[in-house]
């Protein structure tokens, strides 16, 4: 008898957490805009919830390649950190204003994406993640070997930026909030632009091309380019993501250039959900929660990242944010 | 002239242990069409079972025996209980598991023995250096040059000359037959694993003489083995020979010449092999793509 009674009650639950996501889903520019608005009050400091908010972008760059395009690349931390390379050495050793810099990292990475790109393309499926990463190691070493400009093993310092003016306004950039707000109208404008990108036709060839690449070649697509559009146009976000993390940072560790950046770019969106719009923000917020809390009492931390990327591979490959969407049918 | 023939000698003895590593990757490829990101992760493990069988029993010997052993019934709990689950779905699967995997192997060691390095020193009958007519080398590197044509004669013969050779080679080439003739392929699956895992496990400890072993070791092998298969032709064991071997010496000619260009030349090398022969020195065309 209570059962039955306490069943509508349950549907009407289901029905109203369904409509949120549905609306979600819909209408991703305005919940995205909503979202950024009000994140850093759920997040325990806001520092945390810039660097969800820089390495989600660093991780929705990489989607556009892996989810979207469907080619696996192990070699992205070269754009995460020539993004953030070519940001510092202008602002630090040019003494160029900060916008510019931005612009200049995002310019070096894309260029990098282009490159890289080119060489990669010429393999296929599984290749493509062994030599992108080979590149990537080649842009690393380069790096930490050029100490005069990139600062080497120490990283480069003094990317300080306290003072930035805006439309005639000026901000205290070292205030977290207003640095928060900042950074994320700049990842809310690469969000906007990225889902043009994909409601576009060129989104539907590349989302053709992971479905079924020979049909895609049959229809008369030429393959190889839409790759590489695709490949430097990631390389293009994460190069923002880079410069913004630089700016965040105020220096830039010859960590954002190594193997495990590009690997947590690949975990980031396995977790979320690869292929979907909010699943690289999902697992940057996963992840970026589970350290902060877990190194609280254990330097560890990576054990529980591996161990739940392993149960997400086996047995949710969707992902968190695809699951739902899937468990929804959205 | 001598320097550089002295330094081509020494490139072929780190070639040895790119040829090792490479063809352990290699052969899982060939078999399971499994990139094994894991591989680094296995090499480092290797250099630290090697180094504590080492400090527990003092016999070298006994150590360069036990390290692939260990290490390969590692891999093949690995594969029975991680990667066999994937097969047939998503082949960047068993890739992203591996990749996972490899953190845990990270942390399980660091956990186990520390953050930072054991200094491993050369075994005390490998020490001393030989006159090859052109100036001295280690010992020790000539016993690497030896070890690993042993190891590939051996690999040669169990391949082309045994039986169970000849089930491998032909799961390599088409499973389905293989399997309607009653054969039992994921054993041959499992077993193959082991094996490339195994060797994996056995580089690493012969490269703790050189480099002391730590958590990290297994990133730049790991890179490094890829470039081996890419220039060599993946899959291909001739490939991966020919392209270690290349690769330790364009290495060391590299560091007698300009230093700082040693790491960075291995990787503008196999830039250099995509661009002219994207499919690989061995590799059949169209096999990339």
């Amino acid at each position: 008898m209570s059962m039955l009674a306490s069943e509508p009650v349950k549907v009407a639950e289901e029905s109203v957490f369904r409509r949120v996501l549905l609306l979600i889903a819909r209408h991703r520019m305005l919940s995205v805009t909503v979202l950024l608005l009000v994140f850093p009050l759920f997040m325990p400091y806001t520092s945390l919830a810039i660097n969800i908010l820089v390495l989600g972008l660093y991780a929705v760059g990489f989607n556009l390649m892996f989810g979207y395009a469907g080619a696996l690349s192990f070699g992205h931390a070269a754009f995460l950190g020539m993004g953030a390379y070519g940001c510092g050495i202008a602002f630090v050793k040019f003494g160029i204003p900060w916008l510019p810099s931005i612009g200049i990292g995002v310019l070096v990475a894309t260029a990098l994406a282009f490159v890289m790109g080119y060489l990669a393309i010429r393999t296929r499926g599984i290749y493509f993640a062994m030599v992108t990463l080979a590149l990537s190691q080649l842009v690393y070493y380069t790096v930490f070997q050029a100490r005069t400009w990139t600062g080497g093993d120490d990283g480069l310092r003094g990317v300080n930026l306290a003072k930035i003016n805006l439309v005639g306004f000026e901000f205290n950039f070292l205030n977290p909030t207003v640095r928060y707000y900042v950074i994320g109208a700049f990842v809310l404008f690469a969000l906007w632009l990225l889902s043009r990108i994909l409601e576009s036709p060129f989104g539907a060839v590349l989302e053709g091309l992971r479905e079924n690449e020979a049909r895609a070649r049959a229809c008369g697509y030429d393959v190889s380019r839409a790759r590489l559009i695709a490949f430097t146009l990631s390389g293009m976000f994460c190069g923002l993501a880079g410069a913004l993390y630089a700016l965040h940072l105020s220096i830039v560790p010859i960590e954002t250039l190594h193997y495990t950046m590009s690997g947590l770019a690949v975990m980031m969106a396995i977790l979320g959900g690869m292929g979907t719009f909010f699943g690289p923000f999902v697992g940057a917020a996963t992840i970026l929660l589970i350290e902060d809390l877990v190194s609280l009492w254990t330097v560890h931390w990576q054990l529980f990242v591996g161990a739940i990327f392993i149960v997400f591979v086996l047995f949710f490959p969707k992902g968190i944010w695809g699951s739902l969407l899937e468990r929804l049918r959205l | 002239m001598d320097l550089l023939l002295t330094q081509l000698a020494t490139g072929l003895a780190l070639g040895s242990i790119y040829v090792i590593v490479g063809l352990g990757l290699s052969l899982i490829f060939g078999m399971l069409h499994v990139v094994n990101f894991a591989h680094g992760a296995f090499f480092m493990v290797g250099g630290y079972v090697g180094v504590f069988v080492f400090a527990k029993t003092g016999n070298f010997w006994f150590s360069l025996v036990a390290v692939p052993l260990v290490v390969g019934v590692i891999g093949m709990a690995v594969e029975r209980v991680l990667i066999r689950p994937l097969y047939g779905r998503n082949i960047d699967d068993p890739l992203l598991l591996t990749f996972g995997l490899s953190y845990i192997f990270v942390e399980v060691i660091r956990i186990t023995f520390g953050l930072e390095g054991i200094p491993f020193g050369t075994p005390r009958e490998l020490r001393g250096a030989v006159d090859i007519g052109v100036g001295f080398i280690p010992l020790y590197r000539i016993f690497l040059v030896a070890l690993t044509a042993a190891i590939l004669i051996a690999l040669w013969l169990f391949l082309e000359k045994t039986s169970y050779g000849l089930i491998v080679r032909a799961g390599a080439r088409d499973p389905e037959i293989v399997r309607v003739l009653g054969i039992d392929i994921s054993r041959v699956w499992l077993f193959v694993f082991g094996l490339g895992t195994g060797i994996a496990g056995l580089a690493g400890f012969l490269s703790a003489p050189i480099q002391s072993v730590n958590p990290d070791m297994g990133v730049p092998v790991l890179a490094e083995a890829f470039v081996v298969t890419v220039v060599g032709g993946m899959g291909s064991l001739v490939g991966s020979v020919v392209a270690g071997l290349l690769v330790g010496v364009v290495v060391s000619i590299t560091s007698l010449f300009a230093p700082d260009m040693a790491r960075v030349s291995i990787f503008i090398l196999m830039a250099v092999v995509l661009l002219v022969r994207p499919q690989g020195l061995f590799g059949r065309k169209g096999a990339m793509g």
